[in-house]
C-alpha cells in the first residue's frame, strides 16, 4: 500500500464521518428547536401537502430567488442543477455493477457537460459578488474562497476528461474503501487535487453557509402551514410559562 | 440630541437601485428608554456592568428556543437577493440597511461566539466580537427595521431579518439598553390598558362624543358601547381609533356596520388595545402578557366572538398568535374564526347582502389600496390563501366606483412598509421613516399621475399616522390616507325606520 492510497484511504473515512455526522447533528440541532410562533410567509399553504410542494418549488425551482433577481437565480441555478447532473454521474464510481440508469449514456453525457455548466454558473456567481456594490459589501473572505474551491473541484474534474487518468483503478479505491478490502489509488496529480478539494468541501460542508442546504428544510417562514387560528400551535417552553401563573 | 436636518429625497419616474452609501444613517438611533419603564417590563434599568456575558447568554437562549433564529444564523449564502429590497435601504442606501447587512450585525457575533470557523478563523468568515460599538451599531441599525418582512418572502431560504432585529431587541433589553418609544407604551398597557394611557372614564367620555358626533351627522343613534357584558362581539382595536384622524373615521364605520347587522358588540376598557408591541421588542413574556389582557376582558364581558378592527402588526399577533399567546379560546362561537377581522366581518355581511352600499357617496375619491406590511406577510383573512389581499378590495369596489391598483411589485405580498412599522413611530427616528416611506410615495405618484388617484385607504393604525406626515413631507394632502371603513360608512345604506 503506498503513502497516497493510505492517506486518501483514511482522510476518506474522517471526512466522511465529519459530513454524516456534522450534518446529522445539525439536523438534530434544527428539528429539536422549537418553531414557538407561526411564521409563514405568504402565499402560505393550508396544509402539509401543500407545504410540501412549496418546498419542491423551492428546491427545485428557487422559485423565492426567481422573483427576487434574475442574475443570481440563472448562476445559481445553473450551478446546482449541473452540481446534481455531474454528481449522477460520478456514481458509477460507487457503485458496482454500475446501477443501470447510471449507466445510461445520457446521464453519463449530461453529467459530463454539466461540468461546463457548473464552472459558467459559479463565475457568474463569482462576478456578481466583485462588480455589483451591494453584493461586494457583504462579501467575506469565505464567501470568494467557497465559490474558487467549487470551481477548482470543477476544473479539476473536467481536467480528467481531458488529460488521461486510470478511472477504472479510481473506482477499485473508492469501492475498495466502501467494502473495507483496499486497494491502490492512482499517483496521478490532477485526480489527487480533486480528491484534495472534495475533501475539504466535505470536512468544511457542517460548519459553513453550505448548511442552507438542511436550513431551508427548517425555514420556518417556509415550512409552516397557515393553520394558526384553527389549531393552538405551542412550543414546550411556551407551554411552561403557562403552568408557572 | 436634536433631531438633525436632512437631505429630502426626490420622488422619481423610476425606482433605480440606489448605489450603496456606507454610513449613510448610523447616526440615527431612537431614544433609550428610562429606567422606570425598563424596570415595569423586567428589565434592567441601564447598562449592565457585565453586559457582553449577559448579552451572549441571553443569545445562546435564543438560540435554543426559536429555530427561526438558530436556522438562519447558519442558513445564509450572502447571495445579495434580498439587498435592494428594503424600503430603508432603497430610502437611506446605507449597507447596514439592506437585510444582510442588519442580519450580519448579529451573524458576526454568533459564528465568533458559537461557531468554530468564526472561533478560529474570524477575518476569514467575518466573525465579530460584541464590543461596544458593535452594541451600539445594533442599537442603531436593529432599530432601523420595521418587521415588515419584505426580505424574507424574497430570500431562496425564506430568512426573516424580523426574527433577527426582534431578537438583537429582546437580548439589548436583557442588558438595560432598551427603546423609550416602545417600552414606554407597553408599560402603559400593563398600567392601563392601551398605548396611549387613556383610562376608563376618558374613553367613556370620548366614546360619548363620538355617538352625539355621528348622530348629529346621519340623525341615527349609532352606538358606542364600552364594558357591556353579554354583546355579541369584543371589538378590539388600536387606541388611535378613538380619536386620530383619519383613523376614528375608521371606529365609526365598524359601528355602522354593527348597527346596520344588528350585532351587539363592546369595545372593553381592559383591553382598549389591539396593538401589541411586546412583538416589536422581540419579548414573548410581554407580548402574552399584554394579549392575555384580550383574554381576560372576553371572559368577564362573556362575549362570543372577539373582532379586531384595522391595525397590521396587531392582526399579525391576532391571527397567527392570539390563539398560541392567549388561547385556546373554546368559550367563544365555534362558528366564527377566533379573532376575526373587521374586514371579514364587513365582507361576509356584504356577501350575504346584509349590508348595502351606495357607492356614489364615494364618486369623490379615486382610491389605491396600501397592502399593510404585517397583514399582507405575515397574516391572512377568509381562509383562502391571498384572503389579506382580496378581502380588503372586495370592500373597497363594493363600495366605490374608481378603484386603481399600484404596481404589482409593490403590493400584494411585495408591497412596501409604509416606513414607521416596528416601533418606529417616533419624532426620534423622522429623518429614517421619511427616506423609509419613499419607495411606497413613488408608486403612490405614479398611480396618482397615470389614474388620478386621489386617497389611499389603508388598513393600519401605524400607516395612517404614518402616511399623514409623510404626504405632508412629499407634498401631498394630509388628508389623502383614509381608512378602509371611512369608505364602508360613507357608502352604507343605513336604515333610519329602525329608530
Amino acid at each position: 500500500m503506498s503513502f497516497v492510497t493510505i492517506f486518501y484511504g483514511i482522510s476518506f473515512y474522517v471526512a466522511t464521518l465529519i459530513l454524516f455526522i456534522g450534518l446529522a447533528y445539525r439536523v438534530y440541532e434544527y428539528a429539536t428547536i422549537p418553531a414557538p410562533l407561526k411564521i409563514p410567509t405568504p402565499p402560505a399553504p393550508k396544509s402539509k401537502p401543500l407545504v410540501a410542494v412549496r418546498m419542491f418549488r423551492e428546491v427545485v425551482f428557487f422559485e423565492s430567488l426567481f422573483s427576487a433577481t434574475k442574475w443570481t437565480w440563472l448562476f445559481g441555478w445553473l450551478f446546482h442543477f449541473a452540481l446534481l447532473l455531474a454528481a449522477f454521474r460520478h456514481l458509477r464510481y460507487f457503485t458496482d455493477p454500475v446501477w443501470t440508469w447510471v449507466s445510461w449514456e445520457i446521464v453519463q453525457a449530461a453529467g459530463h457537460y454539466a461540468g461546463y455548466v457548473m464552472v459558467f454558473g459559479l463565475f457568474g456567481l463569482l462576478a456578481r459578488r466583485v462588480f455589483v456594490d451591494r453584493v461586494r459589501y457583504i462579501s467575506n473572505p469565505s464567501d470568494y474562497l467557497m465559490l474558487i474551491l467549487i470551481i477548482a473541484i470543477a476544473i479539476s474534474g473536467l481536467m480528467m476528461k481531458w488529460f488521461h487518468t486510470d478511472i477504472f483503478a479510481v473506482k477499485q479505491f473508492f469501492i475498495g474503501l466502501m467494502y473495507f478490502n483496499w486497494s491502490e489509488l492512482p499517483n496521478d496529480f490532477i485526480l489527487l487535487l480533486h480528491l484534495s478539494l472534495v475533501l475539504l468541501l466535505m470536512i468544511i460542508f457542517p460548519y459553513s453557509k453550505l448548511l442552507h442546504a438542511p436550513g431551508l428544510f427548517f425555514s420556518p417562514t417556509r415550512n409552516q402551514t397557515d393553520t394558526a387560528r384553527d389549531q393552538r400551535h405551542i412550543s414546550d417552553w411556551a407551554r411552561n410559562l403557562e403552568s408557572k401563573k | 440630541m436634536a433631531v438633525k436636518e436632512f437631505e429630502k429625497p426626490d420622488l422619481k419616474e423610476y425606482s433605480p437601485i440606489p448605489k450603496l452609501v456606507e454610513e449613510a444613517t448610523s447616526h440615527l438611533a431612537p431614544f433609550k428608554s428610562k429606567e422606570e419603564f425598563q424596570k415595569s417590563l423586567g428589565y434592567p434599568g441601564e447598562l449592565v456592568d457585565n453586559w457582553q456575558e449577559i448579552a451572549l447568554n441571553k443569545m445562546g437562549d435564543l438560540l435554543k428556543k426559536y429555530r427561526s433564529l438558530r436556522v438562519y444564523m447558519d442558513s445564509c449564502i450572502q447571495c445579495g437577493a434580498c439587498t435592494d429590497k428594503c424600503h430603508y435601504y432603497l430610502g437611506t442606501k446605507d449597507p447596514n440597511n439592506m437585510p444582510v447587512g442588519r442580519q450580519n450585525l448579529m451573524r458576526g457575533v454568533y459564528r465568533k461566539h458559537f461557531t468554530l470557523p468564526g472561533k478560529y478563523f474570524p477575518k476569514l468568515v467575518g466573525a465579530i466580537d460584541l464590543t461596544k460599538q458593535v452594541l451600539d451599531d445594533w442599537y442603531s441599525y436593529y432599530h432601523q427595521c420595521s418587521q415588515c418582512r419584505r426580505c424574507a418572502v424574497f430570500c431562496p431560504i425564506g430568512i426573516d431579518t424580523a426574527e433577527v432585529s426582534m431578537a438583537a431587541r429582546e437580548i439589548m433589553d436583557s442588558v438595560g439598553v432598551g427603546q423609550k418609544y416602545c417600552n414606554e407604551i407597553i408599560g402603559k398597557v400593563h398600567k392601563i390598558g392601551n398605548n396611549l394611557g387613556l383610562p376608563e372614564p376618558a374613553l367613556a367620555d370620548t366614546l360619548e362624543g363620538l355617538e352625539e358626533d355621528v348622530e348629529d351627522d346621519i340623525g341615527i343613534d349609532v352606538k358606542f358601547p364600552l364594558d357591556v357584558k353579554d354583546s355579541e362581539v369584543l371589538l378590539v382595536t388600536p387606541s388611535a381609533d378613538f380619536f386620530a384622524e383619519p383613523h376614528v373615521d375608521g371606529l365609526i364605520g365598524y359601528a355602522k356596520v354593527f348597527h346596520q347587522a344588528g350585532i351587539s358588540w363592546t369595545l372593553s376598557s381592559h383591553a382598549s388595545e389591539a396593538a401589541n408591541f411586546g412583538m416589536f421588542i422581540g419579548s414573548y413574556d410581554n407580548m402574552r402578557k399584554l394579549a392575555l389582557r384580550i383574554r381576560e376582558a372576553a371572559l368577564e364581558l362573556n362575549v362570543k366572538r372577539i373582532v379586531f378592527g384595522e391595525c397590521g402588526h396587531a392582526w399579525r399577533v391576532a391571527y397567527s398568535f392570539l390563539n398560541t399567546l392567549a388561547g385556546p379560546f373554546d368559550f367563544l362561537d365555534p362558528r366564527y374564526p377566533v379573532p376575526q377581522h373587521i374586514c371579514e366581518v364587513t365582507h361576509d355581511l356584504m356577501n350575504k347582502n346584509v349590508l348595502q352600499f351606495d357607492k356614489s357617496a364615494n364618486d369623490d375619491k379615486v382610491i389605491t389600496f396600501h397592502d399593510s406590511c404585517n397583514v399582507a406577510r405575515a397574516s391572512n383573512m377568509g381562509d383562502i390563501i391571498g384572503g389579506q389581499f382580496t378581502l380588503p378590495r372586495d370592500i373597497i369596489k363594493a363600495t366605490t366606483n374608481n378603484f386603481y391598483d399600484m404596481e404589482e411589485e409593490t403590493i400584494r405580498e411585495k408591497t412596501f412598509c409604509c416606513g414607521g412599522g416596528g416601533g418606529l413611530l417616533t419624532d426620534d427616528l423622522i429623518e429614517l421613516r421619511m427616506k423609509g416611506a419613499q419607495p411606497r410615495m413613488e408608486a403612490l405618484k405614479r398611480v396618482i399621475e397615470e389614474h388620478g388617484v386621489t386617497h389611499m385607504a389603508a388598513i393600519c393604525a401605524i400607516c395612517k399616522s404614518q402616511f399623514s406626515k409623510a404626504f405632508q413631507y412629499y407634498g401631498f394632502e394630509l388628508d389623502q390616507i383614509i381608512s378602509l371603513h371611512n369608505l364602508v360608512g360613507d357608502a352604507l345604506i343605513m336604515n333610519k325606520k329602525e329608530l
